[in-house]
């Protein structure tokens, strides 16, 4: 087997292991997974990038990837590190990552957002604007808690979190 | 400045590497001990939605810390969990304000904690480590840039947080005004080693690790003066003594008594 067609199986093993913080979205979609490496003797090196720092998810995360990447027959070994000094944007999310988000009743971050900025999303069920912020620290670091007006449901959102230019 | 990449180049040069460690040890104390104070909170926040809030910050600074801790342990300082848990009140490097007690009484025991107080506090702390953070994106120190740049994508929640909390109380009740008043002008009194580098200052400007103490002092005065309805006059000191030289109060063993019960008794703990 060729070394990109390896690189493609483990990327579609990937796809299935989630962040368990935000179920039902892959961590690759979410834009963790920063390089796979395979070397001569089938050992994988998988380098992630962790999304919010304290996330207490990190350790389960290491381990399923590990875990499912082990399962595949042809591999001999995985070792996943996270990388500290790579920096992890909301904007690293895929479309796909995205459209999960929604299904699941949590809005995809907004886009052109500036930071420090006030920033509201559309509700993720009925996709109105007429939304309120109730809470922007969720029950998790990367989560807060809005409310639609129109369709009366609370919902979460995924905060962005992007570059911040220094002047 | 020429850009140091890895740690393996920072040891090569003695003088750097002292420089260094003793500002990424200021980093670290520093986020680590406000969010022990942070934590001492839980359940005791003014509503409900301010306890989830406050807890998510103060979990993410702890997180914050220990990017830091774990800066020191690629410069050889040794684990980073133990780095956090084991070290002595004369080894700490962070700002004495920051280890003051919330209040009287103890956790466990009727805390009378003031929220005045910690709303004066994280904001002047969420200010300082915005601007200091700014600083740090440019270091030439590389992995010290890269998690600055980090943090800050991050912080920028927590700043807006206290921010909206100082303006509040200071329109609302004549009380709210006045309490706000007295715990600003205490921090005057109080927060002036939190804007110095120590004994290495000098060096941290010259190797590009950051600027200099008035530059960092003047940033921080020029954001604060733009939401604290009125600054004091006088200028600010350390009545509490300098936690940048390793001076520090009765406060900071307590705290560092309490955090290392619960470490010495599991230290397998994931944190
Ligand atoms: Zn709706």
């Amino acid at each position: 087997m060729h070394k990109q067609q390896r690189v493609i199986e483990i990327k579609e093993v990937l796809k299935g292991v989630d962040d368990p913080e935000l179920p039902s979205v892959g961590v690759l979609d979410l834009g963790m997974v920063r390089d796979i490496q395979v070397d001569s003797e089938q050992r994988i090196e998988v380098t992630m990038v962790p999304t919010f720092a304290g996330c207490p998810a990190l350790d389960i995360i290491e381990n399923n990837v590990k875990k499912a990447i082990e399962e595949l027959d042809w591999v001999t070994g995985c070792s996943v590190t996270f990388s500290f000094s790579l920096k992890w944007s909301t904007d690293a999310i895929t479309q796909r990552g995205k459209e999960q988000l929604k299904k699941h009743g949590i809005s995809p971050p907004p886009e052109n957002y500036k930071p420090g900025e006030e920033w509201r999303v559309n509700c993720p069920y009925c996709n109105s604007s007429y939304t309120s912020m109730e809470n922007i620290f969720g029950p998790t670091a990367c989560r807060s808690i809005l409310y639609c007006r129109a369709c009366k449901n609370p919902f979460e959102a995924m905060k962005p979190v992007i570059e911040h230019s220094i002047t | 400045m020429t850009a140091i990449e890895t740690p393996e180049q920072a040891k090569q040069d003695r003088t750097y590497h002292e420089a260094l460690v003793d500002l990424v040890y200021q980093f670290a104390d520093d986020d680590f001990i406000i969010s022990f104070r942070g934590s001492e909170w839980l359940g005791l926040a003014p509503h409900i939605e301010e306890d989830v809030a406050f807890s998510s910050i103060t979990q993410n600074t702890m997180g914050h810390a220990f990017l830091f801790y774990q800066l020191l342990e690629e410069l050889g300082e040794g684990d980073a969990n133990s780095l956090a848990h084991d070290r002595r009140p004369s080894e700490r490097k962070n700002a004495v304000y920051f280890e003051k007690k919330n209040g009287q009484g103890t956790y466990l025991e009727e805390p009378y904690y003031d929220w005045a107080l910690t709303v004066v506090r994280q904001y002047l702390y969420e200010t300082f480590k915005k601007v200091k953070l700014e600083a740090a994106a440019k270091s030439s120190y590389q992995p010290l840039a890269a998690t600055a740049q980090k943090i800050l994508m991050e912080q920028t929640y927590h700043l807006a947080h206290w921010k909206m909390w100082v303006t509040q109380l200071q329109h609302a009740t004549q009380e709210a005004k006045v309490r706000i008043q007295s715990r600003v002008e205490e921090a005057w009194k109080e927060f002036g080693d939190a804007l110095e580098l120590g004994s290495k200052a000098i060096d941290m400007k010259k190797l590009g690790l950051l600027c200099g103490e008035d530059e960092l002092k003047q940033k921080w005065l020029q954001e604060v003066e733009q939401h604290v309805a009125s600054v004091p006059t006088t200028p600010l000191e350390k009545c509490l003594g300098n936690g940048r030289a390793g001076e520090h109060t009765e406060d900071l063993k307590q705290a560092i008594n309490t955090l290392s019960e619960v470490y010495q008794s599991d230290r397998e703990a994931v944190w």
